[in-house]
């Protein structure tokens, strides 16, 4: 055994009993890293401290929020106007929601362009798109909560969704709403819901992070670890990365909690609730906006949800429709053009999703539709055959082939680092 | 360092996409609301106390005939400026309801600082009973619940004409520029020196339609000044911050490459 020699003698005693501080010693400390990560490898650790911050402030506003229609609302505006400090922690919270799906989104791209996705990888990704449809289900509960017009209105239109299932559809939407409509069953099941899912994301998050220190990172190379050359301790290389990235997130999302707190919110929301008035444009937050297109660009309501849930099944699948046995987009040169495609296609569903339903609108998300499936069910599996990719470096320490750089490093003993 | 800039460049660009979104969201309304200059305005902006109180005096006079703001307390008028003596005058000019008393019944009495403004109607239906059918809102979140809030209230108020050749107003209906469809049932609610300010200043319509703006917005979020001022002191912090471990990390990676 050559566990780490810890200092302090209570520590050791627990250590001997319950190696816990052993096994913090070896994930979080010398686990080693590929020494090549850019800055896109932030936002795995970036999702994480989001999560911890939506937890926290989600237990706080629970102290002051009443769970029923009559006073939802009016509770949220007493955190808001009464509570010490409540509206921070409001507008921490409701922010928050949508900074963890920036991070995440682009946590995925990142996975995405550098085939974080491909073996040994594929249960890890599968475990993140857990996570993904987790976040998805919390967030739109939790929006919900403060019982206003775009709460009420998006519940109503997400809910009967359902009801398009053959057969069980309405049965479903029975039991989502407790009743024959969005009303106080709803919003006290939702509430129960939002409360237990994020515990639910941690422990997938736990598996996650478990799959990942099983072989570590990817790293924009996109080839293995070939020694000890190549990797770097976590701690403290990536612990002062991380936290230098924290601290720009931070600049960022206080900039909007503190200046702009309401412009990703919808004005409607601070309407109560009225089931006799329905706003003239129903829109969901702006992270569900590219599924809502999907859902809306196919004029059958039952392929429209099948659709939008298959926009997520796709990834699940993926490590098998992208073949190449190449991970890194950087030496995949048509892989390369793909994947900014895609990424503007998102971009463009997302724009579609908060237009209304009609004219150029619906035939643009039809096309940009057909385009995401094509990217994932056509291309990739073709350019798994048909692409070749540009020589891959030896190492990850050598990485310029061939160049003056390379066979400078190359005549370098490898002992140092 | 390619990398990096890339970076940065992406986080502004996240957040200015969503806000794009969001306005494209409100894009929804027919016509352009002018923007006017606020005091509140930026990220250092804060309420100009005058106009405060003089928009209190517009909605007191005016708009608390109909509208009710069931979110402010009139111990939040020291926001305003009032001192606490001032505050419980304020009050007491109002009667609300209380009990019930030890014998069961419910009385009424002058309101405290502690109470909240009492709404004109006793419900939704006595408040459309006097409106010709219509419903006004309560107006503590107005400028909340509104996209451009500040700058569309001040429009509403001042966006009375009469109707262009060929529209037919509905009965009771009054044709507002501002309002989406433009056909409004509040009529227009200020007239020129409908009220008589404290301060002497001349009421034009224009300058209610200003300061009440400034009133219902400071309602709507009567915590806006600590938001700012605790925003300023956090990004500040934060720059600080993260320039020095920005520099902790330059000097850790030192060894690495
Ligand atoms: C005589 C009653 C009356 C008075 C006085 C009155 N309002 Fe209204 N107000 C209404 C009614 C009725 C509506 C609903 C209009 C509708 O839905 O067509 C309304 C609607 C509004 C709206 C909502 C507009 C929208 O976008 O939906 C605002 C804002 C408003 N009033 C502000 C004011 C302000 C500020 C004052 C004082 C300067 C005021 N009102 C005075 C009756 C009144
Ligand atoms: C709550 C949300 C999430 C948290 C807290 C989280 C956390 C992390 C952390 C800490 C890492 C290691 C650091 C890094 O490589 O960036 C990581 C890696 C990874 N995550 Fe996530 N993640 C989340 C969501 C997702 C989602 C939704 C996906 C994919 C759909 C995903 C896919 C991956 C993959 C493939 C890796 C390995 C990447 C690599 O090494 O290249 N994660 N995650």
């Amino acid at each position: 055994m050559s566990g780490p020699n810890f200092p302090n003698p209570i520590v050791r005693w627990i250590d001997h009993r319950l190696p816990i501080f052993t096994l913090m010693h070896h994930e979080m400390h010398e686990y080693p890293t590929p020494k090549n990560l850019n800055y896109w490898w932030n936002f795995g650790s970036l999702a994480g401290i989001v999560l911890v911050i939506m937890l926290v402030t989600g237990i706080v506003l629970s102290m002051h929020y009443t769970a029923h229609v009559d006073y939802a609302f009016q509770s949220v505006e007493r955190i808001m106007r009464d509570v010490n400090y409540g509206w921070m922690i409001r507008y921490i919270h409701a922010n928050g929601a949508s900074f963890f799906f920036i991070v995440v989104y682009i946590h995925i791209f990142r996975g995405l362009y550098f085939g974080s996705y491909k073996a040994p990888r594929e249960l890890l990704w599968i475990l993140g798109v857990v996570i993904l449809l987790l976040m998805m289900a919390t967030a739109f509960m939790g929006y919900v909560l403060p019982w206003g017009q775009m709460s009420f209105w998006g519940a109503t239109v997400i809910t009967n969704l359902f009801s398009a299932i053959p057969g069980i559809g309405d049965w479903i939407v029975t039991l989502l709403w407790g009743g024959f409509s969005v009303d106080n069953p709803t919003l006290n099941r939702f509430y129960s819901l939002h409360y237990l899912l994020p515990f639910a994301i941690v422990g997938v998050v736990v598996l996650h992070i478990w799959a990942l220190h099983r072989f570590g990172s990817n790293n924009p190379l996109g080839i293995d670890v070939r020694g000890k050359q190549d990797s770097i301790p976590f701690h403290p290389y990536y612990t002062i990365k991380d936290m230098f990235g924290l601290g720009v997130f931070l600049i960022i999302f206080s900039a909007v909690v503190f200046f702009m707190p309401n412009a990703m919110g919808h004005p409607d929301n601070y309407i109560p609730a009225n089931p006799m008035v329905t706003p003239a444009n129903i829109v969901p937050e702006w992270y569900f906006l590219p599924f809502y297109a999907i859902l809306r660009a196919i004029p059958d309501k039952l392929l429209g949800v099948i659709a939008m849930f298959a926009a997520i099944g796709v990834l699940f699948i993926l490590p098998w429709l992208d073949r190449s046995p190449v991970r890194s987009g950087t030496f995949r040169p048509i892989f390369k053009v793909f994947f900014w495609m895609l990424l503007a296609d998102c971009v463009l569903l997302t724009y579609l999703g908060a237009k209304p339903p009609e004219g150029v609108y619906v035939i643009l998300a039809r096309i940009g539709t057909f385009y995401y499936f094509f990217h994932f069910l056509i291309l990739l599996p073709a350019l798994s055959i048909f692409e070749t990719p540009k020589p891959l470096p030896r190492s990850i320490s050598q990485p310029v082939l061939g160049s003056g750089a390379a066979a400078a490093a190359a005549a370098m003993p490898k002992e140092n680092s | 360092m390619g990398a990096r800039a890339f970076f940065w460049v992406t986080m502004v660009a996240a957040v200015a996409f969503s806000d794009g979104i969001s306005s494209a969201k409100a894009a929804g309304k027919a016509v352009d609301i002018p923007s006017q200059e606020w005091s509140f305005q930026g990220i250092f902006g804060t309420f100009d106390r005058g106009e405060l109180q003089r928009g209190f005096q517009v909605y007191k006079e005016v708009c608390s005939g109909c509208h009710s703001l069931n979110y402010i307390a009139f111990r939040n008028l020291v926001d305003l400026g009032f001192n606490e003596i001032e505050i419980k005058a304020i009050a007491a000019e109002y009667e609300v309801e209380d009990g019930p008393n030890d014998d069961g019944e419910m009385y009424s009495r002058a309101a405290l600082p502690s109470d909240r403004f009492p709404a004109p109607f006793p419900n939704a239906n006595a408040a459309r009973a006097s409106n010709g059918g219509a419903l006004p809102p309560d107006l503590s979140l107005m400028a909340e619940a509104r996209s451009d809030g500040s700058n569309y209230l001040f429009a509403l108020m001042t966006g009375y004409r009469d109707p262009p050749a060929g529209i037919v107003l509905a009965e009771g209906m009054n044709y507002n520029v501002y309002f989406s469809g433009h056909q409004i049932a509040m009529a227009m609610p200020l007239a020129e020196d409908g009220v008589d300010y404290a301060d002497g200043t001349k009421a034009t319509v224009a300058q209610q339609a200003r300061d009440v703006t400034a009133f219902l917005t400071w309602a709507s979020e009567p915590n806006m000044e600590q938001r700012k001022r605790i925003g300023v002191m956090t990004v500040l912090f934060l720059l600080i911050m993260t320039v020095l471990l920005y520099v902790s990390k330059r000097r850790v990676w030192a060894a690495v490459h």
